[in-house]
């Protein structure tokens, strides 16, 4: 009997629940912050499903490098969606998601 | 329990708290906490999977970068980022949706536990997840795809800078602001006293 960590089933269920918590936050919840910091969460949990892959069929770094470039473009998107947030408070002084409502009426 | 399955059990537990902290703080700063939590908990765990480069770079750029820019936010912000303008809208329809992800993505889980299989990670080569290693596939096959991640940085850097110094300067004689279109191109509002700029309905 091998032990949990050692088992690859053991990550693509972490990474499972992390991506599903992420996902509900990210629906459920209405502070813009909040919602990107679910993003966050979302590809932090395909980053570990990668690398646990990778270790696996690690005969190249592909699954290495795939989460290179997820915290790459994380990180741009981190940079411009708060840069979109601190705009949108600025118009509307407050970063709840319900107040977006320009394009609707 | 050997220290790799010590490593494995704090670091999973540490990603999950951190999780449920992340969307279920109603603090924002809270969540920014978890969001730490988390991050530390994944690159324990990929130091567990032999992934030292990651580890570091998800330490520097995620912990030291976006935690940090997302802190710098929430302070700019200050308490507005934490209470709402009003009461919601009915939240039934969020919360639909939430069930329903959560009950698809739970039913993944179950069937992955159902599974009877289970794969062992095996031994790794040598300099599996060194800087050599990933480095080499990082200027060889990589190597186009790298450049364009420099690329998408610059241009994630302009955009940053574009959008967050608003367009102070080119309409500042107009301190009045009457209809949505002016509102995109007014100028910066430090914090008016009423709540809500536009009118609720018609405009």
């Amino acid at each position: 009997m091998t032990s949990p960590g050692d088992v690859l089933e053991s990550y693509v269920l972490l990474s499972a629940l992390i991506f599903t918590i992420g996902g509900v936050g990210f629906l459920v919840r209405r502070n813009v912050l909040v919602q990107l910091m679910s993003i966050e969460l979302m590809l932090n949990s395909v980053n570990l499903l990668m690398v646990a892959f990778n270790r696996v069929h690690g005969d190249a770094m592909t699954g290495n490098m795939f989460a290179f470039f997820i915290i790459a473009v994380a990180a741009a998107e981190v940079a411009v969606g708060l840069a979109i947030v601190l705009s949108y408070y600025r118009l509307k002084s407050t970063v709840y998601t319900d107040e977006a409502d320009l394009l609707r009426h | 329990m050997s220290a790799g399955n010590l490593l494995f059990a704090l670091c999973s537990i540490a990603c999950l708290v951190g999780a449920l902290i992340t969307v279920s703080a109603q603090n924002p700063i809270r969540g920014a906490m978890g969001l730490l939590t988390t991050i530390f908990g994944i690159a324990g765990l990929f130091l567990k999977l032999r992934a030292e480069f990651l580890t570091a770079i998800q330490l520097i750029v995620y912990a030291g970068a976006v935690v940090v820019l997302f802190v710098f936010v929430l302070m700019l912000l200050g308490p507005d980022a934490r209470a709402p303008a009003r009461a919601g809208r009915s939240g039934s329809s969020r919360l639909l949706g939430g069930a329903l992800f959560a009950a698809t993505a739970l039913m993944g889980i179950v069937s992955l536990l159902r599974g009877q299989g289970r794969q062992g990670l095996g031994p790794a080569a040598p300099d599996h997840g060194s800087v050599e290693a990933v480095g080499r596939q990082m200027f060889g096959s990589a190597i186009f795809a790298f450049e364009l991640v420099t690329a998408l940085l610059i241009v994630a850097v302009v955009g940053a800078i574009a959008v967050g110094r608003g367009r102070q300067g080119i309409v500042r004689k107009k301190p009045v602001v009457s209809s949505p279109r002016e509102l995109f191109a007014g100028p910066p509002r430090a914090r008016p006293a009423p709540r809500r700029l536009g009118t609720e309905g018609a405009e």
